[in-house]
């Protein structure tokens, strides 16, 4: 990527983004887009929840996969963390704990990919957070 | 917390618990007066006196998932070891501002860090709030607002990831650019 200095450099690689984004929403994705939320309290951002974040924005873009990647504050899993809660489209949301940039690697290739469950999933009677 | 950025992402989070509309976190450098502010102030509804005095204290929270509320302690402790100081400032209805000082060249100052990425994710992940950062070296800054991005790219630019990660690079760039015109900086 060439060196971004403003916001109207950025206005060409928005157009460009548009076109990409309406082929991944209309191509791989009919229904809706994936919802990652990283739990980004205190105990969150000190295990390393950031780069983890980071992670999930540069990969999900970069592999094309329509996605809301957002934050959330502290589930109650300390010491569980980074904790970071997926949910696919029309489906229950799940949380996995401990989640390095190879477990986040392997949910965005299996689970959100495939919906196959991957290892560190926190078993809960779980009821989505607001 | 090991970074400046780390903490402004922490602390942010409290101003979006609070129902903020906008919040303003800015980070002012001075090696003339050898002094590094960070200053993150919010239209929230802010705290009562008793909560205020309270709220640096770890065994006090008004969350009820846990017991324990870390992020201004660390803020607070962080400030102190590096020869400055963390003050609250709020007023039921009024919103909070909390300013944490640094000794510069203090030797347990922790590092900026990733601040573009850290403002970054905050724009991504509160499309409803107008995040604004300033960055000030000797006086002289750069600014950016979620407002800014919406007026200059559209409405729902911000919960783009492909925007969101060019804004990264756009904040670290001018952030950047503002510390290289003073002497200086390129030690820390």
């Amino acid at each position: 990527m060439e060196k971004l200095k403003s916001l109207a450099d950025l206005k060409k690689i928005r157009e460009d983004a548009r076109v990409k984004l309406d082929l991944r929403v209309k191509g791989d994705n009919p229904e809706g887009l994936v919802l990652v939320k990283v739990a980004m309290a205190t105990c969150g951002i000190a295990s390393g929840a950031k780069p983890i974040m980071d992670f999930f924005v540069d990969e999900l873009d970069k592999r094309g996969i329509g996605a809301v990647v957002t934050q959330t504050g502290c589930m109650g899993y300390c010491y569980a963390e980074p904790t970071v809660e997926v949910q696919l489209p029309g489906r229950e949301p799940v949380v996995y704990g401990f989640v390095d940039k190879k477990r986040a690697d392997e949910i965005i290739e299996k689970y959100i990919k495939n919906g196959e469950l991957v290892e560190g999933i926190i078993p809960v009677n779980y009821e989505k957070i607001d | 917390m090991k970074e400046i950025a780390l903490h402004i992402m922490d602390i942010a989070q409290n101003s979006v618990r609070a129902g903020a509309k906008e919040i303003s976190v800015s980070l002012s450098e001075s090696l003339s007066t050898d002094t590094l502010t960070l200053t993150i102030a919010d239209d929230g509804k802010g705290m009562d006196e008793e909560t205020r005095r309270r709220a640096a204290d770890p065994y006090f929270t008004s969350r009820t998932t846990r017991k324990v509320g870390l992020g201004l302690p660390l803020l607070q402790m962080n400030a102190s070891l590096a020869g400055g100081r963390m003050t609250i400032d709020s007023a039921p209805g009024r919103g909070t501002t909390v300013v944490a000082t640094f000794g510069y060249r203090h030797v347990d100052r922790p590092p900026l860090g990733d601040v573009g990425g850290t403002i970054a994710l905050l724009i991504l992940s509160n499309p409803g709030i107008n995040i604004i950062y300033s960055h000030i070296c000797e006086g002289a800054g750069w600014s950016i607002s979620t407002r800014e991005i919406r007026e200059e790219l559209g409405e729902d630019a911000v919960t783009d990831l492909t925007i969101v990660r060019a804004l990264r690079e756009i904040i670290g760039e001018n952030v950047r650019e503002v510390r290289n015109n003073e002497s200086g900086y390129d030690k820390y």
